[in-house]
């Protein structure tokens, strides 16, 4: 049972069992939806950016432990971030879930408890969903930002 | 009680090598089965017999390889035609599954057939492949999709549905075995009620060929559509069963070799059925390894396998109805091979992945049924499916792995 333990560590069962800002966020400047046709999975992510930096992230949806779970950790961590630094953890966290060779250099602090998911490729994208919809939701701004200078 | 007796049970399983294996350190439990079953020793020979020995075209060439492969091959046609007692062989026309069966009536049918405000009724518990072939075409034609409801239980409203029944109801679309809950439609009483309306019926069959022997002509069906790799015979195959008069009405579905009589830049002229369906070169090694799992079907008892089969259901229900905290969806007065259940807190998913981690394969999620589950108000399912060479102590496997689930979750 030892991966299995590696798996369903006890943050991830905590942060799935009671996830932290679930809920809505009215005032999001920032917003996108992460869905996962294979299983039905879908989380929304919505951030609240003012002066550059992330001051409120929230997320709705409905999924699994794993899924649930990171979408709870992402709203904690990127919150006082800046959207810039907030893409980077996104990009370590992926790489890191997805590839052995990943440098663990780029410290992503309690993500670190889901990179027991490796070992279950079927399930990678239940872990990376929020992430994905945090990119989405930053760099379709970052886009549109652009296009209007 | 069971139907087979553990000898024959031992030997059964020595036909399926997939079986004896360990996954993650524990002996495989495979309950996926109505995702797909295990082939069996004899199927996986043939197909290798054939590529050996046979490989050529069907239907083309005037050598003796292509000559074998024709053989071969309309064999298998004449093996299902007689298996689900049609008529004649030109009844059955090879697709690539269950799915391309579907589209295939609901293209070809129903371009010919569907027009504006004519009604397509479905059962809410259909899969999507018997669900958005339909909006398609309604989409093309101005026909309507409606679906008729079902009961808590997983039943389909017989009340309801006959209500729904008019002149306007040009097709009547519904599961045979039920993917996601089990339930066995009740196809016959169905079909005869849409015929009174002038309605044709198309049977999904793809969970029910592996168990239970259909009839269409008793049935009086209009398409029952199949696919091999649910009834352990190989995948990429799969074939629709259409009543000979209604299938020399329709037109083409693919344009291509094979499926016409004579081209020119004028026009082209088309084969009758079933030729006329099949387009192309078809998966010749998948037909006819096919026809070594219609045999296994042929030769077995079926009274000793349903016997046999119903038992590992009930005996599945009985022991998840023990376990605090899971609850069985779907509790259909007729049913077979499939149980679903969901745990209270816990998604589907999750139990999946701490089930595999034991050796212990089973379905999570919707099932490619997301009307149904709307329905039913769950992201998922669990899903436990049964074929004839599962037994009893891998249901106790199952419920012992649950036991781990409630331990991390509970």
């Amino acid at each position: 049972m030892g991966d299995l333990q590696e798996l369903y560590q006890d943050l991830i069962i905590e942060h799935g069992k009671a996830p932290r800002n679930m809920g809505p966020l009215p005032q999001s400047t920032h917003e996108a939806e992460g869905f996962n046709p294979l299983c039905g999975d879908e989380v929304t992510v919505r951030l609240f950016v003012a002066d550059g930096v992330i001051r409120e992230a929230k997320f709705e949806g409905v999924g699994c432990a794993i899924s649930t779970a990171s979408a709870s950790l992402l709203t904690e961590m990127v919150k006082g971030k800046s959207p810039a630094e907030a893409l980077a953890l996104s990009k370590s966290f992926r790489e890191r879930i997805t590839s052995e060779q990943a440098s663990d250099a780029v410290d992503i602090g309690p993500l670190e408890a889901l990179v027991g998911v490796r070992e279950y490729p079927m399930r990678v994208k239940c872990a990376t969903l929020a992430w994905h919809a945090l990119r989405e939701a930053l760099e379709n701004a970052v886009e549109r930002a652009g296009n209007d200078g | 009680m069971s139907g087979f007796s553990e000898s024959y049970l031992h030997d059964l399983r020595e036909q399926f090598p997939v079986l004896n294996q360990t996954v993650r350190g524990r002996e495989l439990v495979y309950l996926d089965n109505a995702a797909t079953t295990q082939k069996s020793w004899a199927v996986l020979r043939e197909m290798q017999r054939y590529y050996q020995h046979d490989n050529a075209n069907v239907n083309r060439s005037a050598h003796t390889l292509s000559h074998r492969t024709t053989e071969a091959f309309e064999l298998t046609r004449s093996k299902l035609a007689k298996w689900i007692g049609a008529n004649r062989p030109e009844e059955v026309v090879f697709t690539k599954g269950c799915t391309e069966a579907i589209n295939l009536v609901a293209s070809s049918w129903g371009a010919a057939n569907l027009g504006p405000g004519d009604e397509i009724l479905l059962t809410t518990m259909e899969h999507h492949a018997n669900i958005v072939p339909w909006q398609l075409i309604a989409c093309n034609t101005g026909a309507i999709v409606r679906p008729i409801p079902i009961n808590p239980s997983g039943e389909v409203d017989l009340e309801a549905f006959s209500s729904m029944l008019s002149t306007k109801v040009k097709m009547v679309g519904v599961v045979h075995i039920s993917n996601s809950l089990g339930t066995r439609n009740p196809v016959e009483f169905m079909i005869s009620e849409a015929h009174r309306v002038g309605a044709r019926v198309l049977v999904d069959g793809a969970q029910g060929l592996a168990h239970e022997r259909p009839d269409v002509q008793a049935w009086d069906v209009d398409f029952y559509t199949m696919s091999a790799h649910k009834a352990y015979g190989p995948t990429g195959v799969g074939a629709l069963y259409g009543k000979y008069d209604l299938l020399s009405q329709m037109p083409p579905y693919q344009g291509g070799g094979d499926m016409i009589r004579k081209v020119s830049f004028e026009g082209s002229t088309y084969q009758e059925p079933p030729h006329r369906f099949e387009a192309g070169t078809p998966n010749m090694a998948g037909v006819i390894g096919w026809g070594s799992a219609l045999d296994f079907l042929s030769g077995l008892e079926w009274d000793l396998v349903h016997a046999h089969e119903d038992d590992l259901v009930e005996y599945a229900i009985e022991q998840l109805d023990r376990v605090p905290g899971v609850r069985v969806v779907g509790r259909a007065a007729q049913r077979k091979a499939v149980v679903s259940f969901v745990i209270d807190r816990v998604h589907p998913h999750d139990i999946g992945t701490i089930l595999d981690q034991q050796g212990i394969a089973i379905r999570t999620g919707h099932h490619c049924c997301m009307p149904l589950m709307k329905h039913l108000g769950l992201p998922g399912t669990a899903r436990a499916s049964f074929a004839i060479y599962n037994v009893r102590a891998e249901v106790d496997r199952l419920v012992q792995g649950l036991d781990r689930v409630l331990e991390l979750f509970g």
